[in-house]
């Protein structure tokens, strides 16, 4: 399947795969499909009119997976797809995506990939995303990830976003349309150091009666690096919306965090938190006291805070 | 053993030297249970961090097992078996209850029994904790508790606990005085612990009477229990049946 150790690797850091998925996979290498694998329930399609893959799921699909992982070793290369995925009613599926560069040249590199999900009514899916960035090359590692969902009445979506290290710049933008009795959890996972740039916006409808969305946004920012943060969470029905914001700064860094929530129904509750400092002193101090240099106790912070 | 000799420490507070402890010798033999009582803004606090090396005491010397720790720093000393558990513990987003006792006792994966075990012993249903983070959804007694659990999981040797009453209810400090006892019997560790409860105190072998910065009683609990409730009657009494507000002193 991959065709040497560094697409092994950056599978690995991606996707947790160490050899072919189990389940559905499309595997795109240099903008380039490398490996596809269908089956009676997901098939999954190239699409004709632009780059990309349509991922049709049928109805009732429970306990299946789907592994659409991008790998680019190519210096220079900037590579755009588009992915939808139309997934049937009652089904309980995971998606994993995700890309990893390894840039060894002196050009920048770039995947911007473009999500639309379409999740039918009572059906339940985990889609987790990874970004990973690697190589000795001076070239930029750059991904502006898209991803907008449309979740019909009863869905439920788990999206976990994780991006810790490795990628120069990233703009993310993510719409999640959330009908009634429908739950959206959106959690993010952030780590830029250097002089890495990282922006993420976020638009949360909540389009019906019912519906339920949750941003939990963590994030370290290292060195020189900067993040940008605009979730917003809209409530144009009675539902419930909570955004939570966690920031971490060390070195130089520089973070703004700008949680908006609107109410445009009388019923709608929302509340917005936001926090950024860097690691309290006394945290340090306790882990000190159990043993753990200062840099272990602040990796152990780390880690746990970016679980 | 434990051996403070001529422990000093001074502030400077807007020009002005103030002395927190003056000159503090003290030694606490091993496998003693010692409780460090006095009025608030004595000087138990800074003593005990400086034992811990959280306080850099600007005079005197430290010695444990006859190694002079003065100038190790806190995870040195924590290598060599001393162990601190803070009056008002740091809360951790993202860390585990379960990471923190993994953390405390030094082996990569603990069991789920010996993380309950350590959890039962402060009062904790360990079922509803191992996995919890400790973050701000815990209340001031939990995160207490489970500090306190931390100090049980840790290697043995010497264990300073600051206040551990402090914002615990009274079924959880029933639990705590029981934990004590059985920590003392077991024999295997110096324990130290700075209260004002009549109850810790009655635990303990012997009793030190801090305030002013300078030990100004050191003796078996016998020959100390009498001073103290002569001098506490008919003031603002320092021992309390229960627990209250105090500063950190």
């Amino acid at each position: 399947m991959a065709e040497n150790k560094v697409d092994l690797r950056l599978l690995r850091e991606i996707a947790d795969l160490e050899g072919t998925p189990k389940g559905a996979y499309n595997i795109r290498k240099n903008g380039k499909l490398l490996s596809r694998s269908s089956n009676e329930n997901i098939e999954i399609v190239t699409k004709e009119d632009k780059p990309g893959i349509d991922i049709h799921i049928k109805a009732g699909t429970k306990r299946q997976s789907v592994h659409i992982p991008v790998i680019i070793s190519e210096t220079g290369l900037d590579d755009l797809v588009y992915n939808d995925f139309f997934i049937g009613a009652d089904c309980d599926v995971v998606i994993v995506a995700g890309c990893g560069i390894h840039n060894a040249g002196t050009e920048a590199s770039k995947h911007d990939g473009v999500h639309t999900f379409h999740i039918g009514e009572n059906s339940k899916v985990q889609y987790v995303e990874k970004h990973y960035g690697e190589g000795e090359g001076t070239g930029e590692r750059i991904m502006n990830p898209q991803t907008v969902v449309y979740l019909e009445k009863g869905a439920s979506l788990q999206m976990d976003t994780a991006q810790l290290r490795g990628v120069d710049s990233t703009k993310r933008y993510t719409k999640v349309v959330v009908k009634e009795d429908a739950e959206a959890v959106l959690t993010e996972r952030l780590l830029t150091h250097g002089r890495q740039k990282a922006t993420s916006e976020m638009d949360v409808i909540l389009a019906g009666r019912g519906a339920n969305g949750r941003v939990i946004s963590r994030s370290v920012a290292q060195d020189q690096s900067e993040q940008v943060f605009y979730p917003r969470m809209i409530g144009d029905a009675a539902g419930f919306g909570h955004v939570q914001c966690d920031s971490i700064l060390m070195g130089q860094a520089k973070i703004q965090s700008i949680p908006a929530i609107t109410a445009n129904d009388p019923d709608a509750q929302l509340i917005h938190e936001a926090a950024i400092g860097r690691i309290a002193g006394d945290q340090i101090l306790k882990l000190m006291t159990l043993g753990l240099t200062e840099t272990e106790a602040e990796e152990e912070i780390l880690n746990g805070f970016l679980r | 053993m434990l051996e403070l000799k001529g422990i000093s420490y001074q502030v400077e507070d807007g020009g002005k030297q103030t002395d927190i402890l003056r000159g503090i010798d003290l030694q606490i033999a091993d496998n003693t249970f010692v409780v460090i009582t006095g009025p608030n803004g004595g000087g138990k606090t800074t003593l005990a961090k400086s034992i811990m090396g959280l306080v850099k005491p600007t005079g005197g010397q430290i010695f444990w097992n006859g190694q002079d720790i003065t100038d190790l720093d806190i995870t040195q000393r924590a290598k060599l078996g001393v162990s601190y558990g803070f009056q008002q513990p740091p809360r951790f987003k993202g860390l585990r209850v379960r990471d923190l006792l993994e953390l405390a006792s030094g082996r990569q994966k603990l069991s789920r029994d010996a993380c309950c075990s350590y959890l039962n012993r402060v009062g904790l249903c360990a079922a509803d904790y191992v996995d919890r983070e400790m973050d701000a959804s815990l209340s001031g007694g939990e995160i207490k508790r489970i500090e306190i659990a931390t100090i049980l999981a840790r290697p043995e040797g010497l264990l300073i606990f600051d206040e551990p009453e402090a914002g615990i209810d009274l079924w959880s400090f029933a639990k705590l005085t029981e934990t004590f006892r059985i920590l003392h019997g077991r024999g295997k560790n110096t324990i130290v612990v700075i209260s004002h409860q009549e109850r810790i105190i009655d635990l303990a072998d012997e009793i030190v009477m801090i305030s002013g910065g300078q030990v100004q009683r050191h003796g078996a609990k016998a020959e100390i229990m009498p001073h103290l409730l002569a001098e506490t009657a008919g003031t603002c009494s320092f021992l309390q049946p229960s627990t209250c507000e105090k500063k950190e002193g």
